[in-house]
């Protein structure tokens, strides 16, 4: 079987990567090829990068409070570049009130605090079994 | 334990205490956990006796509060003279926003000041740079230029109040604002008090808000070192930062090593620039982080003090009695909140604030029950300070220094931390420092393995956290959370271009040529950046000829 690729990056500004770095390891560790882009990556830079590594999802981090803005603006761009088959989810500190919002605008989970990286490893593989 | 005849009956009361009683209950079943650790992974024995400390002398390693090597607090009354400054991080949206926050903080009571910047201001980017887009007020206040600093503190007196600053790359130019908010306010440089963070090495290790390379870097840190012994002599010109780290992952042990390595670079760093170790010595501050851990907690802060007091002394050769105390500030442990049952959180905060207390720290920030999920609301700020407030007044642990000193099984932690960290502390010297050790990735990558392995126990049930893998509850979404508007943004560029259009743009481009001219040779660069302050550069036109010349730092990935 095809190894599932991703891209987790860090949007924007923020410095906290803990988050990132652990849920890039448990998917790493669950069999996936993980591609993590470090710090203050422009939204255009993040698409950039998924196109040229061929990923499966994109997953973004972001604590800083600037999700509304940074999130949606990857989706528009994947659409733009015609890649909107890579799927993004996201994660952080967000509150759930944003939560609809995020979605409407294409992102297809959020995980908040407190998740287990199972979660996000079982959710993965489901999206990319329904999806092939 | 002097007296061998002493050790002797310790240990046989030791002895056949495990063979009697002890395994008495465990031949009915096992205890709750295999193996009892602690965040640094040392192992919790079943009982702690003087024979844990036999080694121990009490006056070479604890000493009496005040004198070396400070185990037992740095000062000699401590709490029973002056309690700790109260102190909670604050600064969301713009300048007029947060001096609101500020001003309702010190009505409650809180008695020092502490400044949260947004992001594009940490990272030297005015407002309307695109970067900036989203980020303008979210993490903390925005602040553009000179004119942003001035509605800051309005109305604030700064000869009354001491401002801790958590600014990094940028610091220099927050504290030269700073400085000419004083002087506008006719307060002269030797009354104005407070503190930077100042502290690059862990931004690159933990923190994430760095702007150019170790080296240049590393100049701008001595440089406000050197201009503050002879100019601001009240400043704090570093707060050399475990929380981050700690923050990041670290354990217990960690976060003592790797602050202090980094403490050290610094140290060497300034000796080399030709300063005078007692000259500056005293005016390097710490900050931790107060985690979950309790007593192991309150060890980390008495191991901290001890091996900084023996590094001072041995290592650097100080003199002054208090160019070797270590003088911290703490923050409780912002990754150890949960979004779910946000209540909790006021619980943990208490513990945590507690064990910085009963550590000896000089000041404390306690976290708001709602910061898993937002910046907190007034109210919740309320109650943090609340708890800080009740320690100090009601729960007695303020009225005689160091009271849980003595303790079997806090001295013995105390001494396994120090020791712990000063292994790590030797492996990065050999390395060639703390510069180096970062620069390898060592430092991120020991971080990132406690990280995961933390994460790995809590989903194994090993590590339980109360509301998330044991005792949860169905929720309905928490409410009242603070948000910030995207107008801050729309606001503050029209500032800077209204500032842009009014201030004089001569003298602008004059002190900011000044600025490189100085950045490129080998001159002191405070009183340049003044200057360009003075005038109302921005921060962004500041920190952009300083990119120019110094270039940008771009660090490794370590996963």
């Amino acid at each position: 079987m095809e190894k599932i690729r991703i891209l987790i990056a860090k949007p924007g500004l923020d410095g906290h990567d803990r988050g990132a770095k652990v849920v890039a390891r448990a998917l790493r560790d669950a069999g996936m090829e993980v591609i993590y882009t470090g710090l203050r990556q422009t939204p255009e830079q993040i698409v950039e990068a998924a196109i040229q590594e061929d990923v499966d999802f994109i997953g973004l981090s972001c604590l800083s409070g600037a999700h509304n803005n940074l999130f949606p603006r990857v989706i528009n761009l994947l659409k733009e570049q015609n890649a909107a088959d890579i799927k993004v989810f996201g994660g952080g500190v967000i509150p759930q009130s944003d939560i609809p919002f995020l979605k409407e605008s294409g992102i297809v989970e959020i995980f908040g605090p407190g998740t287990s990286t199972e979660v996000t490893v079982s959710f993965i593989k489901q999206l990319y079994d329904e999806r092939s | 334990m002097s007296n061998e005849e002493n050790r002797k009956q310790f240990t046989e009361a030791k002895n056949k205490w495990t063979e009697g009683p002890v395994a008495k209950i465990l031949s009915r079943g096992p205890e709750r956990k295999e193996r009892f650790t602690t965040s640094s992974d040392f192992t919790v024995e079943n009982i702690y006796t003087p024979l844990e400390f036999a080694e121990n002398d009490y006056f070479q390693d604890l000493g009496m509060p005040g004198t070396y090597p400070f185990t037992r607090g740095v000062y000699p009354t401590m709490y029973r003279g002056r309690l700790w400054t109260m102190r909670q991080y604050a600064g969301m949206a713009d300048a007029s926003e947060s001096n609101k926050r500020y001003k309702y903080l010190l009505e409650q009571g809180q008695t020092g000041l502490s400044v949260a910047f947004d992001l594009p201001t940490q990272i030297g980017y005015d407002s309307d740079h695109v970067l900036s887009d989203g980020e303008v007020g979210k993490v903390g206040v925005a602040i553009d230029s000179l004119a942003d600093m001035e509605i800051l503190f309005d109305g604030i007196p700064l000869d009354k109040v001491s401002t801790s600053m958590t600014i990094n790359a940028p610091a220099s130019v927050l504290l030269a604002m700073y400085i000419c908010v004083a002087e506008k306010q006719g307060v002269s440089l030797d009354k104005i008090a407070g503190t930077i963070q100042n502290d690059i090495l862990k931004e690159y290790i933990a923190r994430g808000t760095y702007i150019f390379p170790p080296e240049q870097s590393m100049r701008l840190i001595t440089n406000i070192f050197e201009f503050c012994s002879a100019q601001v002599p009240r400043w704090n010109t570093i707060s050399i930062s475990g929380y981050h780290i700690r923050e990041a992952g670290s354990s217990a042990a960690q976060e003592v090593a790797f602050t202090l390595a980094d403490a050290i670079a610094y140290v060497e760093a300034a000796l080399e620039a030709g300063l005078e170790i007692d000259k500056f010595a005293a005016r390097l501050s710490f900050f931790f982080n107060s985690h979950l851990n309790f007593i192991e907690e309150i060890a980390k802060f008495r191991a901290a003090r001890r091996l900084w007091a023996k590094l001072m002394k041995d290592r650097f050769k100080a003199q002054k009695s208090k160019s070797m105390m270590l003088r911290f500030h703490t923050q409780t442990g912002g990754s150890t909140l949960t979004a779910q049952q946000p209540d909790n959180n006021i619980i943990r905060v208490t513990l945590q604030a507690l064990a910085a207390v009963l550590g000896g720290t000089q000041s404390l920030h306690t976290n708001s029950r709602d910061e898993a999920l937002a910046l907190p609301t007034e109210e919740s700020v309320r109650i943090a300070l609340r708890t800080q407030q009740i320690i100090a007044h009601e729960s007695g642990v303020a009225d005689t220094p160091d009271p849980l000193g003595g303790s079997y099984y806090l001295e013995a932690l105390t001494s396994q931390i120090e020791e712990k960290a000063l292994e790590y502390i030797d492996k990065i010297d050999e390395m060639g420092g703390a510069v180096k050790a970062i620069e390898l990735g060592y430092i991120q990558q020991e971080i990132a393995d406690s990280a995961y392995n933390y994460q790995m126990g809590v989903e194994a049930d090993e590590n339980i956290i109360v509301g998330v893998n044991r005792f949860a509850v169905k929720e309905a979404p928490p409410e009242n959370l603070l948000k910030i508007s995207d107008q801050v943004q729309v606001l503050q560029i029209e500032r800077i271009n209204e500032l842009k259009a009014k201030r004089d743009n001569r003298a602008v481009t004059e002190a900011l040529n000044d600025l490189k001219t100085a950045a490129e040779g080998t001159d002191n660069l405070m009183p340049y950046i003044i200057s360009a302050v003075k005038v109302y550069a921005t921060l962004g036109e500041i920190c952009g000829v300083l990119r120019d010349v110094f270039g940008e730092y771009r660090p490794a990935e370590i996963l």
